[in-house]
């Protein structure tokens, strides 16, 4: 044998690594990269990632100010490497000096510290949202018009106290920073209204087998939050009927997204009634969102209603587009475009966005709770709209800050 | 026992003291008094506050058995293949694949689960055979090639399957009177008004479980009892004595190759029952087969049987007890076999 099984393995990781497509640049065109995850378990997220861009650039038919918008894709799978790879290969081998992206919490902390390197280049970010891309250490020239995962909460802590009377709730969530940010912003709510969390259970991103961890969860919880996405939430979820679980549930933002809702199985039963937040509500019925959801169909494989990871990158590529609309198409001057973004204030489908100093967004964030449609689909029906809501939740900034970054152990309140 | 080994025992034990068997089988039957005691009695404080908890701790290690089953189920077509062949088929985590979404096609079509399982069965053990006849036939003995040749075949079919299958996640629906949970007898709590709190368990896993160890026992049987069997045997050991015996080893071959991609297939739709069919699950179950066989012994079933055994559980137990750093133990596990028997624990030497 000629084979060892070390070329083997090595053979095998191999596999993982696929070649960057080419794309050729046109004269007089804008090129815009578009950074999201094409590959991996984000898979769906990153196709509606795209659409939401895509239905930006359509708003503006895909022209500005007399030139054309030329995107060029960049593909991730969710982890920071892959998404500096694929950032470093949209600026440094395709020269784009605006990029839009990414989708996942470590990436976007990565790509933050990347953006450090090239100043020349603005980013702005998809959908990542964890909290210390913005407000921790942040970069002069990384934008973040969609909010983080502790804004998303806002109002969800409160509420399921005071409203559904739960006093106590385990958390189960991917052990990452966008999880942790998220658990963050419902526990600085719910434990300062009066709850406990006496169990928090932090999963690999890319489990598949979860019955262990079900298992683990105390029995006299009222209730399990889950902030888990796209397949991994569908595998938890599924997994949590087959145990029989009977503690109702309380949903992270992505957890119950449309990536999610409309996954086909037996997670019908147990997603209904399910409350959670975040920067949609899918029976919003502002006119705004409408006309939005209406633009969005019309996209290739679009969802009955965009994730929000469509909404993500459709703020940040409007956002994108309309700094330029105001620097006139204009790119050589980094500084005025930066300076058309950061004083950038625009309606969006889901309210106003305007920025803070660290360049984060201020939004409103709705209160859901999952539903079935009139046409048999989950939706989130909207059931309150914080209005505004900025990166410190309301708290004094320097107060804010003294509460620590986000981590598997802080917050904490058992 | 030998006489080498008899003299070692008398070298390393003191002389009338118990010989090196004795001590294994005492510690065997020291190990499983105490796993019938932590079954059946109700755990003191001190032991919850290591383990979290009974029910945990029960869950933790049925889960690492069901686990185990459906490991076993894709490594012993990928150890088959590689016993007989020397053929190493890196597009078995494909074979997985494929056998998954052609499983959940013909029953979410059929409305019939079982039928979707057997499809998907015969549906990948054909894919198997024309592979084998296609492709890995031409290549014969040149590893390398073959090696270079699968890895390709699963890059394609990885995307081929991505453009007919998108990149959602599908849930195989099971029958009804198998999903949802059953009460085992066994007793996990007390509660303060004295009713008894039984281990409540997915009825599907145990179904999992118990249909890998009848499909390993049929294996083991196929191969050690029967003519078959022996020819198999044989191919490993020595293909061309084989050959000039008068057995056509090339129906042998395409047989096995065939049997070894339909449990992939089978595997495919059982394990996305239980879990879930996504993209990138070729990968995953390719690294769990190849570290399987690696530690169980390349071309052994015992050895499949082992490795997946060691490798479920110690992911299950690595996901409760230390979650962030649970993915290492599988590969620990890798490394101590490799550095200690190089061949796997029941391998022979090449």
């Amino acid at each position: 044998m000629r084979i060892t099984k070390r070329n083997l393995l090595a053979l095998t990781l191999s596999t993982a690594l696929t070649l960057p497509g080419i794309a050729l640049a046109q004269d007089g065109a804008i090129k815009i990269g578009l950074l999201a995850t094409f590959e991996g378990a984000f898979t769906v997220l990153g196709e509606d990632g795209e659409r939401g861009a895509m239905t930006a650039v359509n708003e503006f038919g895909g022209e500005v100010a007399g030139h054309e918008i030329e995107i060029i894709r960049g593909s991730s799978d969710a982890s920071p490497d892959s998404a500096v790879r694929a950032a470093r290969k949209l600026v440094e081998q395709d020269g784009v000096k605006v990029l839009v992206g990414p989708l996942s919490g470590d990436e976007g902390i990565a790509v933050k510290d990347y953006a450090k390197t090239q100043p020349d280049v603005t980013f702005i970010n998809g959908s990542s949202a964890a909290q210390d891309t913005t407000f921790r250490d942040p970069a002069d020239n990384f934008f973040r018009f969609s909010t983080d995962g502790a804004q998303w909460m806002a109002g969800l802590g409160t509420y399921v106290y005071n409203e559904k009377g739960y006093q106590s709730v385990a958390t189960v969530a991917e052990d990452y920073s966008f999880p942790y940010t998220q658990v963050f912003g419902f526990m600085a709510e719910f434990c300062n209204a009066g709850g406990t969390v006496p169990s928090k259970s932090w999963v690999p991103i890319g489990n598949k087998d979860y019955s262990s961890v079900i298992a683990a969860i105390p029995d006299d919880v009222d209730a399990i939050y889950v902030a888990l996405g796209g397949a991994d939430a569908v595998n938890f979820l599924s997994q949590y009927q087959q145990a029989g679980g009977e503690a109702p549930l309380i949903g992270g933002s992505i957890t119950v997204d449309q990536t999610v809702l409309t996954s086909e199985g037996r997670l019908r039963d147990i997603l209904i009634g399910t409350p959670a937040a975040g920067p949609t509500a899918d029976t919003n019925d502002s006119e705004a969102w409408l006309s939005f959801v209406e633009e969005y169909k019309k996209t290739d494989g679009a969802f009955p209603s965009p994730s929000l990871f469509a909404h993500g990158y459709y703020i940040g590529m409007k956002a994108a587009l309309l700094a330029l609309e105001e620097t006139g198409g204009d790119l050589s001057d980094p500084t005025a475009y930066r300076e058309a973004l950061a004083n950038l204030e625009f309606e969006t489908p889901t309210g106003k966005v305007s920025l803070d100093e660290n360049r984060n967004a201020i939004a409103d964030i709705y209160l859901t709770e999952v539903v079935e449609g009139p046409d048999g689909n989950l939706v989130n029906k909207l059931i309150q709209t914080t209005p505004q809501v900025n990166q410190t939740l309301g708290i004094d900034k320097e107060e804010f800050r003294a509460l620590g970054a986000v981590s598997r152990e802080n917050p904490s309140c058992p | 026992m030998s006489e080498t080994s008899n003299l070692r025992d008398e070298l390393s034990s003191p002389p009338k003291g118990p010989t090196r068997k004795q001590i294994w089988v005492g510690f065997g039957v020291l190990v499983g008094l105490v796993l019938i005691w932590m079954i059946v009695a109700q755990w003191p404080d001190w032991l919850d506050a290591i383990l979290i908890s009974k029910k945990a701790f029960l869950s933790a290690i049925l889960n690492g058995l069901t686990l185990a089953g459906l490991y076993f189920l894709v490594a012993s077509g990928f150890t088959l293949i590689f016993g007989l062949m020397r053929n190493v088929n890196l597009a078995h985590g494909s074979l997985y694949l494929l056998g998954a979404y052609v499983g959940y096609e013909i029953a979410t079509r059929t409305g019939n689960w079982f039928i979707g399982v057997g499809g998907a069965f015969i549906a990948i053990a054909l894919v198997g055979l024309i592979m084998q006849i296609l492709v890995f036939r031409r290549l014969e003995g040149d590893d390398l090639r073959q090696t270079l040749v699968s890895i390709g075949i699963s890059i394609v079919a990885a995307d081929l399957m991505l453009a007919v299958w998108s990149g959602g996640t599908y849930q195989i629906l099971t029958p009804e009177w198998i999903s949802g949970a059953i009460k085992l007898p066994v007793v996990t709590a007390e509660r303060s008004n004295g009713t008894l709190v039984f281990l409540k368990y997915p009825l599907y896993r145990l179904i999992v479980l118990g249909v890998a160890v009848a499909i390993g026992v049929a294996l083991w049987l196929t191969l050690n009892k029967t003519r078959i069997g022996m020819m198999i045997r044989a191919g490993v050991d020595d293909r061309e004595m084989l050959s000039a015996s008068g057995v056509n080893v090339h129906y042998v071959f395409a047989g096995v190759f065939a049997l070894g991609a339909g449990l992939a297939g089978l595997a495919g739709v059982i394990g996305g029952s239980a879990l879930s069919v996504a993209p990138g699950e070729d990968i995953r179950y390719l690294l769990a087969s190849l570290v399987v066989v690696i530690v169980g012994g390349m071309g052994s079933i015992t050895g499949a049987a082992i490795g997946a055994l060691l490798i479920g559980l110690a992911e299950q137990i690595g996901l409760v007890y230390f979650p962030t750093y649970g993915v290492v133990l599988t590969f620990v596990i890798m490394v101590v076999t490799l550095a200690i028997r190089p061949e796997g624990i029941m391998g022979k030497r090449l």
